[in-house]
Parts: C-alpha cells; structure tokens; sequence
C-alpha cells in the first residue's frame, strides 16, 4: 500500500492499463511532455513513447472524433478533455457518434473508448473551469458515466473503464486532485467492486445521502458533523451515474426511510430528480420524508468569489438533512 | 469622423455581389474523358485500362443508377421513408470506389450507395435504412465500408483517427482509408478538423469531396469563396480538382492518391466537380431554388452518356452489350424492389437490442415491462 494523490491514483490506473494492453492509447491536449495540466499523465509519454500517448491538435471534437476512428481500428483510446466546460465542442462526436455506433451497427461495432473529465468547481478558477455536465451524458444511451472520489477507487475504476467495451465517460473531481489514500498499486483489478455498483462508504440508520464525485468526502464530513447531534447518516457514493445501482440505494432507503441526493450540478432536471422519482416509486412505503436534493443552483456556475455559495458544503448538506426530519 | 468618398473604391464587395472567386465554373480540372467520349490524356495520370475494365465501370454506372431510380420510386410508393439520390454522381462514386484495394477503408455519408456497390453491398441493406428498419447494419470489417453517417462531416474524423490506426499498426501495411463528404461540409467544424489531425500525422488518408454544388439549397457560394480543392494548401497537403463526372479521371486520381497515402506521403483532397441532377432527397423540391436550364447544362455532362459514346465509337461495346447490361440493371431493380416490399419490420423487442455491450438493469427491465404491456392486448384479444 502507498498513499497517493487522486490524480496519481488515476496516473498509476493508465499506466497499469498501458501496459497490460499495447492497444491502450492516451491522447489530449498537453498530455505530453506537461503530463497534462493536472498532471494526470505525468511521465506516461516518456515511457510508452508519442504513438500512444498523443499530445493532439487544440480541437476537442476532433480528439473524441479521431479516437472513435481509432477504436473502430481495434485501439482503446483514453482521451482526456482539459477541462468539464471545454467538453461542448465534443458533445455532437460523444453524443451522435460514440454512444450510438453500437445501436446503429446493431451490435457489430463496439467503441471502447474513454473520455476523463475534470470536473466540479471548488478551485477558484475562472468560467468553464467549473462545470459538472454529467446528466447530459447520463440522458444518453449508449454511454456509461461514472464518477472516482478517491485515489483507491480512481486506481481501479479507470482500468475497469478502459476495458470496458462500451464508451466511459470518466468525471475527475478536480478540487480533490491532491487528497491522499492509500492504494494498493500491486493488486489486480479482478477482485474490486465493479465499476458500476455504488459503495456504501459509511453505515448508517437514520437517512441515506448519496453522493458521488466531489462531494462524497462532504458528505462524509456532514455525516460525522450529523453524528455529534445523534443522528446516523448512511453515506453512499454513487460511483455509477448511468446506469444507476438501484438494488444498493434501495436496500438503504428502505432500511432509512430517508434519502437525500447532493451534487454540484444545478438541481433542476439533475441527476437528484431521477434518483428522487426512482426512489419514490421503489421505497413509497418505506419513505418517512420526501426524497430531498441538495446542488447547485438554477444559475450558471458563478464567479469563484462566489462560488462557496453556490457549491453544497457540509452546512448546507446538514440543513437538507435536517429538513428531511422535519416531516 | 467622415469617409472619405474615395474610400468606398476599396471596400469589401457588397453582401449581393458574388465573392470573386467563386468556383461556379469548372475552370481546369482533371479529365481524361470529355463529356462527347473523347478519350484525353493527362501528363500526370496516365491510364491504360482494359476495355473489359472499361465495360465493367459502365455496367457498374448503369447498374447503381437503376438502383437509384428502383429507391426514388419505392419512396413514392411509400415503401421507403426517404431516399437520398445519387443521381449525377455516378462517375464520382464508381470511378473511386473501384480504385480502392480490397484492404483500404471507407467512411461514407448518407449518398455513397456507388461506394457500397463498389465494396459488394447489396443494395438492399441500405434500403433498409431508409426503410426504417435499421439505422445500417452491416459489418463495416468485413466490408471495409462504414457506416452510413448522417451528421454532416462526422465521419471524416472516424476516418483520419481509423488511419492514425493503420500508421500505428506498422508502416508497410499498404491501406488507406477513404473519407467522404460534399461541399457543404467543408464547412463544418469537424471536416477542417479533420484536415489538422491528418496533416500533422501525416495520416494515410484521401478525402473525397463530391462537390455537387448544392448543399440542400445553398450554392457552393454559400460555403466558400475559393474552389474547394485549393483549401488544402492551408493545411499543408495537396488539393486537386477533378471532373466528377468522368469516370476515368476519377478513378486516376483517387487511386494515385491512395498509393502516396499508403507511402507515407500523407493525405489529399480530391474535389470531385459533379452536379446533383436530383433533389437532396426525395422531401427536397429543388423547383424552388435552382432553375432549370442549369440541369439541362449538366444534362450534357451526364457521367454514364460519355462512357457509352466512348466505347461505342472505339468498338469497344457492341449493341448486345450494352443490351445485356440493360437487362441486367432490369433485374437487379426488380431484385431490389422485390427485396424491399417484402422486407419486415424487425419485432417491437429488438429496439432494446446492442445499446451496451450487455444490457443493463435498467434496459432489462424496461424490456420486460413493454413485453407485459404488449402481451396484455393480446391476452385480452385472446379472451
């Protein structure tokens, strides 16, 4: 075991991923020489040479475009989009293209293809640095989304999306890049939790918060901060966005009879509703309250002078959970 | 401040002036048969084919324009839910789909049923996607042909990355790859992508534009004020204009730049100048945009006549010839047509089919639900 950043739990996942499969290619922006700008890639051009880690042209259609071109060759391209706002100008390739050649062929292509995200606010930075556009991609068939919180999820999860055969679009929390864990580089990834199962990461009676990316480690902090008031949270980090491990929320609701949903993505039309009108329909008679959401505003992302009140923190976290009580 | 009233002599041109060097005009492009079946040469493209394969380009001419014709009507019928005609680019189509090797891969649009022909796909498969009843469905390996994409200029990038594949599996596997697209691609984001990403690899890739000068209704004025093909030289590759409507200049050319691109010399840009005789598709009026004595001009261009004069005049065809390759295309068109009418639709179910690689819980479930909900009816038929 060593303890490592998050990014470099997801540098030594490439990294095991590129070695065990000569088809495995990185390409992005600056994922070169720089190791990309937050060094996710560090050193991996250096070792497995520029034809399969690609530092490509500035275009980011054209990455996801050139890497379904790769893939239909028998590659596994892992492309790294710079940042969550700069991912629009790929959306018509991911959207149209990638998730659909599977449906469209009528099973005969498959487009292993992985595309990491950066993504969430937190870092002071300026607008599109701070997006969280995962329901757009969760809203598509054919795409799987998923979400690492830490540096030992991260390490597994990125070698399970790359051998996985359907697209993976892989969301980073950027503002969690520097927490530490302790990863077991040594060990395979044939014994981990599958990378589309939730994990509940704290055991709880009183109500469920789920959680994923980010804010997991909030939602612990406002899971122990609930606990000095007598009440026990279960947390659950989602891990799987699309699709969704409903067997692992609902056992905990039903336990709970409660459940808040946290993201950083504007509630309206979030990943929360889904998870709230699934929640309801499976647990109605387990429900003590109604399935509460915590997220971001109905805005854009906010100058990051004011980005604290838009992000959920632990208080805001807490006053959700309170309010479940109140019913 | 006031302008000064000689400034006006160096204005740009008004918005309702035609931009300078609009390419309405052919100008010089590469022909090695006239639209009168005069056989030319061209010091850069010398060709010497068989008559055989000659006869066999214009049975494939016939052949694939008969099948247009049999789709155009299946759609009248109703049996077809739309058709895009290709209808004038024959030549284009034939002239480079028969200039690939076996092993080169092709990325079409929506247009290139010349192509499929070419690389042996029936016909009748891509009825089926304008039928409705698949979205492609063959098996782009085997045939070593795409499939069809319909958001314009997406497949150039499938393309280019496919022949970044080919580099990265070894140099001296001697394949190309074949990108498709019209003028009004040209336009879009990902066609100029493209054009980045495989001059900066140095891609083995040709992009085949068949400039039929009309993206729907708007000219090719509305997308460029410089002939297509001279675009290249901005990214750094060579860009060639060539008659699209001769077969033979065509397949010259598509098979001269496939060769550089298998060499390692990188990609070209092949700007095909062609007409489309027919609508975009057939929910397209083109009545209310073009007039019409601009198709009689390009009548007597038409890509199949100039094959028939030529072999014809040089003996190389006789009557019983070209009356077998017209009894030919009668079958092939009543194949088709049958073929068509009594395709079935596929069952309700197979709409949760290949999504994923296997079918999430979720897909299974709404699979399961909708087969209870259809089975109810006839369970209450049954009662």
């Amino acid at each position: 075991m060593t303890k490592l950043t998050l990014s470099r739990g997801i540098n030594e996942g490439l990294r095991k991923a590129l070695e065990n499969d000569p088809k495995v290619l990185i390409m992005g922006e600056d994922v070169g020489k720089l190791g990309g700008v937050f060094r996710v890639t560090d050193a991996l051009q250096k070792d497995f040479g520029e034809a399969r880690v690609i530092d490509t042209p500035l275009a980011e259609s054209g990455i996801v475009g050139t890497a379904i071109g790769l893939a239909l060759r028998g590659y596994r391209p892992v492309c790294e989009i710079q940042f969550d706002g700069f991912v629009f100008p790929a959306v018509d390739q991911i959207v149209s293209q990638l998730a659909k050649m599977r449906y469209r062929s009528r099973g005969q292509v498959s487009l292993p293809v992985v595309i990491r995200i950066p993504c969430g606010g937190g870092i002071g930075a300026v607008e599109h640095h701070s997006e969280s556009p995962e329901v757009l991609f969760a809203h598509t068939a054919g795409l799987r989304v998923v979400a690492c919180s830490d540096a030992a999820d991260a390490f597994t999860m990125i070698q399970q999306s790359i051998s996985s055969d359907d697209p993976v679009i892989f969301f980073e929390p950027k503002r969690r890049y520097w927490d530490k864990a302790e990863v077991d580089t040594a060990a395979g990834v044939a014994g981990a939790l599958p990378f589309d199962q939730a994990r509940v990461v704290l055991d709880g009676a009183d109500v469920t918060l789920l959680c994923y990316g980010p804010l997991v480690r909030t939602c612990l902090e406002s899971a122990a901060a609930a606990r000095e008031d007598g009440r026990s949270v279960e947390v659950i980090d989602l891990r799987s966005l699309s699709p969704l491990d409903m067997d692992t929320i609902t056992a905990s609701v039903r336990k709970t009879g409660r459940c808040v949903v946290a993201h950083e993505a504007p509630v309206f039309a979030g990943l929360g509703a889904e998870i709230a009108a699934r929640v309801t329909e499976r647990c109605f008679y387990h429900l003590e309250a109604p399935v509460l959401r915590v997220g971001g505003f109905a805005t854009p992302y906010p100058p990051s002078r004011l980005e604290e009140h838009y992000l959920p923190d632990l208080d805001r976290i807490l006053d959700a959970v309170d309010r479940s009580f109140g019913y | 401040m006031t302008v000064e009233s000689g400034a006006a002599t160096t204005a740009a041109p008004a918005l309702d002036q035609p931009a300078p060097d609009t390419p309405d005009q052919a100008g010089e492009f590469i022909q090695l048969l006239t639209p009168e079946g005069e056989r030319i040469d061209h010091p850069d493209y010398p060709l010497d084919l068989p008559a055989d394969d000659i006869r066999s380009m214009y049975r494939d001419l016939v052949l694939v324009r008969t099948i247009d014709t049999v789709a155009i009507s299946l759609q009248r019928q109703g049996e077809l839910g739309i058709w895009a005609s290709l209808l004038g680019q024959e030549a284009a189509q034939i002239g480079s789909g028969r200039a690939l090797s076996p092993d080169d891969m092709v990325f079409p649009t929506y247009r290139e049923h010349g192509v499929a022909w070419c690389r042996g796909i029936d016909p009748v498969k891509l009825l089926e996607l304008y039928r409705g009843v698949s979205h492609g469905g063959w098996a782009p390996e085997e045939h070593k042909f795409g499939l069809y994409t319909i958001v314009i200029g997406a497949q150039t990038l499938h393309a280019t990355g496919y022949a970044m594949g080919i580099q990265r599996d070894g140099a001296d596997r001697g394949e190309a790859v074949i990108a498709y697209f019209g003028d009004g691609a040209t336009s879009q984001g990902d066609v100029n992508e493209a054009f980045v990403w495989a001059s900066v690899f140095n891609a083995p890739i040709v992009f085949f534009c068949q400039n039929n000068q009309w993206a729907i209704s708007e000219p090719l004025e509305k997308q460029s004020r410089i002939p297509l093909y001279q675009r290249a030289r901005g990214f750094g590759f060579p860009g060639l204009r060539v008659d699209g409507n001769d077969v033979l200049a065509c397949y010259a050319v598509t098979q001269k730049a496939l060769q550089a691109a298998r060499e390692g010399q990188g990609p070209t840009l092949i700007e095909a100048f062609t007409y489309r005789m027919g609508a975009h598709t057939t929910t397209d009026d083109p009545t209310r945009y073009r007039l019409a004595s601009e198709l009689e001009m390009w009548k007597l261009r038409d890509p199949i006549e100039r094959v028939r004069a030529y072999l014809v005049r040089g003996g190389l065809a006789d009557a019983e010839f070209l009356a077998e390759v017209d009894a030919e295309a009668k079958q092939v068109g009543a194949r088709v047509r049958e073929a068509c009418r009594n395709m079935p639709d596929p069952p309700p179910l197979a709409l949760f089919d290949n999504v994923y690689a296997e079918p999430t819980t979720l897909l299974r479930e709404e699979r399961e639900r909708y087969a209870a909900y259809l089975d109810s009816f006839e369970e209450a038929a049954g009662r």
